[in-house]
């Protein structure tokens, strides 16, 4: 790139980055308000902070949440990719086409209509609400969009690799492991990450198939709405985004360290 | 490959950590599963400080979970797989819970403290007898007005939003029965009315009101109206004590024509298990101290006689939360229409909503 | 190999019997029945004679297809110049951290941002602009709406540009081509299937927000998920938000054959 689409770009990057944080920043300067709401900087406090550590049932609440976000995310990843394994190798074009529309039905489906289906369908079977439950339907729900990030990695992958991996007598588990799964890596980790999104994201299923004590904390604060959200919940936010942010940084700074070593591995004879 | 089954082990430890931890601290709550009482309830609608000292006096401990509407409360109890032990539903959902079998009479007999909450909240049109229902806490619907720039003598009546100087000052709340109903009150009709005629008047009168609404919004209206963003808005009283306690310059008037009175009630729903556990706390709740206490915390009306004389005299005799006789006369309690009438609501509410666009 | 592939697939075909296609059957058996729960076909000649519906079905697509655009507009550019930056996959992560906070929260901190009293309109009066109406607009409501969508847009398009080979840029610069030229003719082409897959994560829900309408639209603009969301929760007539949903999932079907996969030249498996 020339120095000057260089500027643009980092300019524009700039910009969008902080479009995105903004809102966040904003709800977190308020975490530490001595107001109740989140408008008319107050002066500081740690007050809503001392609140939430005191309140057991909240952080409770807010570990299960993540407990179930890792968990949801990670057995959707698994069956995703597999099924877009099984997509991609569909031969018949028209069959592939109906099932990547069966996938994406759980996408374009309202909530409040996937969780009633689901809350029918769980009384239906005799299934007890609670975390189990829930789990269920956020693998559910997830699973639609892994399949739409691995899918293209998969349809951009050259095929002759498989070819010549079969050629010379690689197992399918060979096939599998050595060959496909490297190139279509970086589509599973999107689609983890963003199963993970969907899932803290989710409201309306997670409450219709919820019970049994078991709650996440978008339950909890829809609920919380009709009292006016208290900015404790702008605390509990403020320190899980920290946490994500350092989780993040720290993950990303450990791979580049340990790619740098390969690298330096691989120099030697 | 080496990567992946390192990072898939990372996420299971950390999820068993989770675990873990969320287990001790769920432990640390409760002493032992079998005394427990799960409690459905509206969120932030009890203090937590009574909770503990009713796990003090009694060894029961309340798990409380949270819905944000009747109606999906409803089906939460209406599908089971849950085991709620108590429930706060509003007026007309009793009525609707009670045609659907979906609650269990209360024991007179292991009751104590009906008396204190005052006569003119007990055997109401919506439970005769209170078979099923304690209330819990009451309130109206009514018009919320920022001095700054509206007079208190332009919004006592409902009339008088049509005023053309209001233009696009309006908030209302998103529920097809509360904006329905003022309209029907303007014109001095029921809000319970099944005279379609009434209806369609109603929607009319509504769809002329346009140009003033500003915006029609559920629980934000709070948030909004304490930014200053609308003059005007027509809420619940217990939304209105909250925005008032926050912003100065607001205030709440029932109109003396008439409103809504609603009631919040606590039943038992037919997944009850923990019965002894129930009465301790129905009893527990209606204990004119305890009813005080929470509704110092809430910020509602309480039904409980005894516990409002326990209120300080600035709340008490707030004519805005506690209105005069004159006033309570006119209020009317929304009762469970058919569905197909309460569809004939939702739809012409809904073509009133598009109305504007 | 087949034999063994099908193993690995089980869970998946599993999921579409019990997850996908068992609720569908529910909601369109539903579909065919009044609050009474007598069967009938009323709910369908409801949705297509109703002004109501139709003029809120137009809004839902026109509202969906100005969100998708923006969105579309907004982050083609950011993961086209993420790609070239140094630390690309912790900025791309960093994209993704914003919707780890939960909607509902980040609509109330844009309520305190817009509303009349806000750090925007503060902005405004103090370069003498003066206060503005922000909220309850229909440009307040498509802003949010584009920032919540901007990074499921981002990622799939930044994954396809990914994959990219630099051969196929180099190879067009040095026949010629200008940027412009290159951009329209290789890389936009090439990352196709990126954009795609953004459309269809976006579009699709587009059309049945109903939280945002509420909140930042103050319910000026009304869309289908409106709609669902009252057959549901308010009026509980089951029959006729499971038909708005049916409809839905027929558009769906109809999108994704527009958008899907046609028949294309080469550089495809051994079908």
């Amino acid at each position: 790139m020339t120095k000057k689409t260089k500027w643009f770009a980092n300019g524009y990057l700039t910009l969008v980055f902080v479009l995105l944080y903004v809102p966040i920043f904003y709800l977190i300067m308020y975490s530490f308000s001595t107001g109740k709401t989140m408008s008319h900087y107050q002066g500081f406090t740690w007050a809503h902070y001392v609140a939430l550590f005191q309140d057991a049932r909240m952080i409770q609440i807010a570990l299960d949440t993540l407990l179930l976000a890792l968990l949801s995310a990670l057995i959707a990843t698994a069956i995703g990719s597999l099924g877009a394994l099984g997509i991609y190798a569909t031969k018949k074009r028209q069959t592939r086409n109906a099932l990547l529309s069966l996938n994406n039905i759980l996408m374009v489906s309202p909530d409040v209509i996937i969780g009633a289906s689901f809350l029918i369908f769980f009384t239906f079977l005799g299934i007890g609400l609670g975390f189990g439950s829930v789990l269920m339907s956020h693998i559910a729900f997830e699973i639609p969009i892994v399949v739409l990030m691995v899918l293209p990695r998969l349809q951009e992958m050259s095929t002759t690799m498989i070819d010549a991996a079969e050629d010379l007598g690689a197992s399918s588990w060979q096939v599998l492991s050595r060959v496909i799964l490297p190139a279509i890596i970086p589509g599973i980790l999107a689609g983890y990450f963003m199963a993970f999104t969907y899932s803290l994201d989710d409201f309306a299923v997670t409450f219709f198939v919820t019970g049994n004590g078991f709650e996440t904390l978008s339950i909890e604060i829809y609920a919380r709405a009709r009292q006016g959200i208290d900015l404790e919940v702008n605390a509990l936010s403020g320190i899980l985004f920290v946490f994500a942010l350092l989780l993040v940084v720290g993950y990303y700074l450990l791979t580049q360290y340990t790619a740098k070593r390969q690298k330096a591995g691989v120099k030697r004879p | 490959m080496k990567k992946l089954v390192a990072a898939i082990t990372t996420i299971l430890v950390f999820c068993g950590l989770l675990a873990f931890t969320s287990d001790r601290l769920a432990k640390s709550q409760v002493k032992s599963q079998s005394n427990t009482l799960t409690l459905y309830n509206w969120g932030d609608y009890i203090d937590p400080a009574l909770l503990k000292k009713f796990q003090k006096e009694t060894g029961y401990h309340v798990s409380v979970e949270t819905f944000d509407s009747n109606e999906a409360m409803y089906t939460k109890i209406k599908q089971g797989g849950t085991s709620y032990d108590l429930a706060v539903p509003s007026d007309y959902m009793i009525q609707k819970m009670k045609a659907a079998h979906l609650l269990v009479p209360l024991d007179k007999s292991k009751l104590h403290g009906m008396n204190n909450i005052s006569p003119q909240f007990r055997n109401l049109e919506f439970d005769r007898h209170n078979q099923y229902s304690v209330p819990y806490f009451w309130g109206t619907l009514g018009i919320i007005y920022n001095d700054k720039t509206v007079k208190a003598s332009q919004v006592q009546h409902w009339k008088q939003l049509w005023n053309p100087r209001f233009k696009d000052s309006i908030m209302l709340v998103d529920s097809a029965r509360d904006v329905m109903g003022f309209a029907l009150i303007r014109d001095g009709d029921s809000v319970n009315t099944k005279n379609i005629k009434q209806l369609n008047a109603a929607k009319k009168r509504l769809d002329s009101l346009t140009p003033n609404v500003k915006a029609i919004v559920a629980d934000e209206i709070k948030m909004y109206m304490i930014e200053n963003e609308a003059p005007i808005a027509v809420d619940w009283s217990g939304e209105a004590s909250e925005m008032l306690s926050q912003n100065s310059h607001l205030h709440y008037v029932v109109p003396s024509e008439g409103s809504n009175l609603w009631f919040d009630n606590l039943v038992i729903p037919k997944t009850a298990k923990h019965y002894k556990a129930i009465y301790a706390f129905l009893n527990f709740m209606l204990k004119p101290e305890n009813a005080a206490q929470n509704a110092e915390y809430v910020g509602y009306a309480t039904p409980n006689e005894q516990a409002k004389a326990l209120l300080p005299a600035s709340v008490r005799n707030d004519k805005q939360f506690y209105p005069d006789a004159e006033t309570m006369k006119h209020l009317q309690i929304y009762n469970n229409l058919s569905p197909e009438l309460i569809g004939t609501y939702n739809e012409l509410y809904l073509e009133f909503k598009m109305y504007r666009n | 190999m087949k034999r063994k592939q099908v193993l690995f697939e089980m869970p998946y075909f599993f999921w579409l019997a019990f997850f996908v296609i068992a609720p569908i059957l529910l909601i369109a058996y539903q579909s065919f029945f009044n609050i009474r729960g007598q069967f009938t076909l009323g709910n369908y000649a409801t949705y297509f004679t109703s002004a109501t519906y139709l003029r809120m079905t137009l809004n839902s697509v026109w509202y969906a297809f100005l969100i998708t655009l923006f969105t579309l507009l907004i982050s083609y550019p950011t993961a086209y110049f993420l790609h070239y930056t140094k630390h690309k996959q912790l900025w791309l992560l960093l994209i993704i951290l914003p919707t780890w906070i939960n909607l509902l929260l980040k609509a109330y901190a844009f309520i305190g941002i817009f509303s009349q009293d806000g750090s925007v309109n503060q902005f405004l009066t103090f370069i003498g602009i003066g206060p503005q109406q922000i909220l309850f607009t229909d440009a307040s409501f498509l802003f949010v709406a584009t920032y919540i969508q901007i990074p499921f847009m981002i990622l799939p398009i930044f994954n396809a540009i990914e994959d990219l080979q630099p051969s196929y840029i180099n190879a067009s610069r040095d026949l010629g081509a200008n940027n412009w030229q290159t951009f329209t003719r290789i890389i936009f082409p090439m990352t196709m299937s990126g954009v795609k897959a953004g459309v269809q994560a976006v579009f699709i829900p587009s059309l049945s927000l109903f939280m945002l309408t509420r909140l930042i639209g103050g319910n000026r603009v009304i869309t289908l998920g409106t709609a669902i969301e009252e057959h549901f929760l308010v009026t509980m007539n089951w029959g006729m938000g499971s038909t708005i949903g049916v409809v839905l999932i027929i558009a769906m079907f109809i999108i994704m054959s527009l958008t899907g996969e046609h028949k294309k030249k080469g550089r495809k498996h051994n079908d």
